[in-house]
């Protein structure tokens, strides 16, 4: 088990900036999710900590030790793979077995034939194969490991390149998108697995992705990586409800934040599409700003008034328990997104006219420029209950 | 009935494509057929009309004469080394060139790659003279050595190698880089198993090519206890043979032979080899 310090880590490919200046501690046991969209950096991130990619500036620490320069295998890391990486002419035992013959024989008991009558060997590899037995009995599949990864489905693959990397009790788990190969249910059940498997070897787990869903399930703390820059490193609680900058709320949150340009009207109330909001703030007159409503940040009202936002009903999506309501509103551009309940909501029709209530302590407020106005804003809500939907 | 009318022009259809590949087909074994027809007939039929089938068994006495009348077994067994030991080094030598040109970064790189490239567009043939020379310089002609090592680099080798490495994926590199393998290792354990149909490919193409070849063995060798099977033959029309064909198609057919059994032998293979590589797996 180890901590891990990443300095001001740097990497260009070419005239193109990967990463810029990151900077990010790991606690010893911590499960950490580097979360961002394709090409952000977080995988080169990842490779660059084992040791596959040499940084242009910064250093690395694992478990206290500078290990700049120091090649993957003395790392003390064990990475799994998005497409699994399996050497698919050997059988799941022998891909299992590998790195612990490496590690462990030396390269004459390694020899085909003759290795195995050298003083020591014999023992050492009994020694392997019982651990990978039993390393692939704790993961359900024992019964695989004379298969070749070929015969394998999608599932039964990854847990063997979890298996490949668990058998080596490596100090840190480096996984790279490891659940993005698989379908929707295999990879929520495959969550949980990694979830307790963090928990019952209790590593240090450096986990990438671009599934929010993934980093929130699994997290102790998510590092948002946009265009070569960690923007913020929290809980994943914290994140999206506290994102740090316009791009985190924007990024973090599926349907994505409302995000509507307002203007200060005068101090402590904004115009929103044509409604007045009452915000407890000092924020200058005719200051202009940007406005952040998470769709669930939105309640039905029954009446118009201060603070109620009013439009027409453009699409329902219905998600099952919850839909998702596309409102226009007068003035803006684009339309505004309300996660209601389904059993409240039901009977919401396009064309129809709504009135929704905004829940005050859910409001972001930011700069035009993006950055957070970490000041509350204090917006009325009039949300009512019982909720009722209003005819147009 | 436009069902039928397409279902009657996918029919005429195949016929033609396999009249196409009959007739390709058979002009390819025509050649092969008369050389083995050839090695059947009595020396005064030879250049009678009669075509394929002889009128008088002579096959006995040709082939007799073939084994017995040169030193065949002597030339097919200097095939055999050649060839094998042509192979392996080849092997040994070009995976390794073509994993650090398909896999590793370093300068000059693609420069390297650009001469392999330049290499395999140059016949041997032009060679022929510096490594004659070579070759005196250092007292090798008329040796094993002398047959084999020229060939030892592949610049055809590292190109299809490297074009095959370059399919497999760099995360099973890191992988196994991760799991302690070194770069010789990973050439070894990991890139050439899974290389499977490029390595059978390159050995068809190099037994063939080096089985058959005349040209550099004529240069290299005169002792004729070092000639391989096609010098062999040539040395055995001028001296033994003159005229008499039957007996030398009766040795080409022996020198054909072990081409054609170990193809048939290894056809199954080379055909999964080759669907392995194109579909994904």
């Amino acid at each position: 088990m180890a901590s891990v310090s990443i300095q001001c880590i740097s990497k260009d490919y070419g005239q193109t900036p990967v990463l810029r200046s990151v900077s990010l501690s790991i606690a010893d046991g911590e499960f950490l999710t580097l979360l961002g969209p394709s090409g952000c950096g977080k995988s080169t991130l990842l490779r660059i900590l084992a040791g596959l990619e040499v940084q242009d500036v910064g250093s690395i620490s694992i478990g206290g030790r500078v290990v700049d320069g120091v090649r993957p295998k003395r790392r003390d890391i064990a990475m799994v793979f998005q497409s699994y990486a399996l050497y698919p002419h050997m059988s799941v035992a022998a891909n299992m077995a590998l790195p612990l013959r490496m590690y462990r024989l030396s390269a004459f008991q390694r020899l085909p034939f003759l290795g195995r009558l050298l003083r020591g060997a014999a023992q050492i590899t009994a020694d392997i194969d019982m651990e990978v037995s039993r390393t692939a009995n704790s993961l359900g599949i024992g019964h695989l490991l004379s298969r070749k990864p070929g015969q394998l489905s999608g599932g039964q693959r990854q847990r063997v390149a979890v298996g490949r990397a668990m058998v080596r009790h490596p100090a840190v788990f480096l996984l790279d998108e490891p659940l993005s190969n698989l379908d929707a249910k295999l990879r929520v059940q495959m969550r949980a697995e990694i979830k307790e498997l963090h928990r019952r070897l209790g590593g240090t787990f450096v986990y990438v992705t671009h599934d929010q869903a993934e980093a929130m399930t699994l997290s102790d703390r998510v590092a948002v990586m946009l265009d070569g820059e960690l923007l913020q490193v929290a809980p994943p609680q914290g994140i999206y409800s506290d994102p740090a900058n316009r791009r985190v709320a924007e990024f973090i949150g599926s349907p994505k934040i409302n995000m509507i340009d307002v203007v200060v009207r005068e101090r402590g109330l904004i115009d929103v599409a044509g409604a007045t909001l009452a915000i407890d703030s000092d924020i200058p007159t005719g200051t202009p700003l940007s406005l952040g409503i998470r769709p669930e940040a939105l309640c039905l009202a029954d009446h118009p008034g201060q603070g109620i936002l009013t439009g027409s009903v453009r699409m329902v999506e219905h998600m099952g328990s919850d839909l998702f309501v596309h409102l226009d509103l007068a003035g803006a551009d684009q339309p505004l997104i309300a996660r209601l309940l389904a059993e409240r909501a039901s009977r919401i029709a396009p064309g129809q006219r709504l009135h929704l209530g905004v829940r005050a302590d859910r409001v972001l407020l930011f700069t035009r420029d993006g950055q957070r106005l970490r000041r509350e804003a204090d917006l009325v809500c009039r949300c009512v209950t019982p909720l009722r939907e209003v005819a147009g | 009935m436009s069902a039928t009318t397409s279902g009657s022009m996918s029919t005429l259809a195949g016929i033609f494509r396999h009249a196409v590949l009959l007739l390709t087909g058979a002009l390819l074994l025509f050649p092969f057929l008369w050389m083995v027809s050839l090695s059947l007939k009595a020396p005064g039929e030879i250049f009678h009309t009669s075509f394929f089938w002889p009128a008088q068994f002579y096959g006995i006495e040709n082939y007799g004469k073939a084994l017995t009348e040169a030193p065949l077994l002597r030339y097919l067994f200097n095939g055999f080394v050649v060839c094998a030991l042509i192979l392996a080094l080849q092997v040994v030598l070009c995976a390794p060139c073509a994993y650090a040109l398909a896999k590793l970064r370093f300068l000059g790189r693609d420069l390297i790659f650009a001469v392999v490239l330049a290499g395999l567009i140059m016949p041997h043939q032009v060679l022929s003279l510096p490594l004659f020379i070579i070759g005196y310089k250092f007292d090798i002609l008329n040796t094993y050595t002398a047959l084999i090592l020229p060939y030892a680099v592949s610049p055809f080798g590292i190109f299809l190698f490297r074009q095959f490495f370059k399919t497999i994926p760099d995360d099973v590199v890191h992988a196994a880089r991760l799991d302690g393998l070194s770069e010789l290792a990973i050439v070894w354990k990991v890139m050439m198993p899974m290389s499977l149909p490029a390595i059978i490919a390159f050995s068809i193409f190099s037994v063939v090519g080096h089985w058959n070849d005349l040209f550099w063995p004529l240069i290299a060798v005169r002792d004729q206890s070092l000639m391989p099977p096609p010098l062999g033959i040539l040395a055995f029309k001028n001296e033994e043979a003159g005229s008499d064909y039957g007996p030398l198609m009766a040795a080409s057919t022996l020198v054909m032979l072990p081409l054609i059994i170990a193809f048939l032998v290894g056809q199954r293979w080379f055909v999964e080899g080759l669907i392995q590589g194109a579909v994904k797996q």
